[in-house]
């Protein structure tokens, strides 16, 4: 990534830089389309936040806290719509929150050992599924699936490419929780995926 | 000796950070006996490259409704 190669540059320059800037811009809307599946809504925040920074870009060093910094007011923007958003809270998405602290005893049995029939399986050519359109549907429906604080924390980490301190940070989570909700978010993305395409496969190879 | 629940939590934070050599011994262990570990230990490298791949083509694939 070149954004966080040269830290030593003015951050004046920064803002002139189109490149730069394109790029963040483009990272910021895709994290918040992901968080408020709303295309309106998102630019909105993106705007917002980089207008925000602008403001205050002077203040700034190099592009890594830069960076962390405008994530950081995108991060509160989208706050604030999900919780104007949740005045029409619902129940399931009541029921995800609660989810968040469930344990995996359906995955591990007792003494911490996979449960024999969530063993993980072997994933066959795995690049073959990313060429199929089919496979992207049901890898989006088990993102969504994930619970909310578990969704976002995965997305900064694997969409935005940020570093652990960097969403430590942004999201003020110890380095530990930070840890608890990646290894969550993988079991469960890894169990959905296994479940909806590698085994959903299999059966249909087995009936065709 | 590790169980599943830990070999599993040491490979996810093997992805945001280092392990420690005595962490990776005892999960070299653990996975080497463990077929459902080890499968566990190739999809996490799989997850990554499939999210990448989708990061990616929202990003070129991104037309304003």
């Amino acid at each position: 990534m070149p954004i966080s190669q040269s830290e030593d540059e003015g951050s004046k320059s920064i803002f002139s830089e189109d490149a730069f800037l394109e790029d963040i811009r483009r990272q910021m809307l895709r994290f918040a389309m992901l968080q408020l599946n709303d295309n309106h809504l998102a630019e909105d925040a993106v705007q917002e936040a980089l207008i925000g920074a602008m403001k205050n870009a002077t203040s700034f060093g190099g592009r890594a806290a830069l960076k962390t910094w405008i994530f950081a007011i995108l991060k509160n923007k989208i706050a604030d719509i999900l919780r104007q958003k949740q005045r029409m809270v619902n129940v399931s998405s009541l029921m995800r929150e609660e989810d968040e602290d469930a344990d995996f005893s359906e995955l591990f049995d007792r003494k911490g050992f996979w449960q024999t029939d969530e063993r993980p399986i072997v994933w066959g050519n795995p690049e073959a599924s990313l060429r199929e359109g089919q496979f992207w549907q049901v890898f989006e429906a088990c993102l969504e699936g994930l619970p909310p604080k578990q969704a976002r924390v995965f997305m900064m980490r694997e969409f935005i490419e940020l570093s652990a301190d960097e969403i430590c940070a942004t999201v003020e989570l110890s380095t530990s929780n930070l840890h608890v909700l990646l290894h969550r978010a993988r079991l469960r993305l890894r169990e959905c995926i296994e479940n909806r395409w590698y085994l959903e496969g299999e059966r249909n190879a087995e009936l065709s | 000796m590790l169980n599943c629940h830990d070999a599993t939590r040491l490979m996810s934070e093997a992805q945001e950070r280092t392990l420690k050599v005595s962490e990776r011994m005892s999960l070299k262990m653990h996975v080497m006996m463990c077929s459902g570990c080890n499968n566990f230990k190739n999809q996490m490298g799989t997850l990554r490259m499939m999210t990448r791949s989708y990061a990616k083509s929202k990003n070129d694939s991104e037309t304003p409704k």
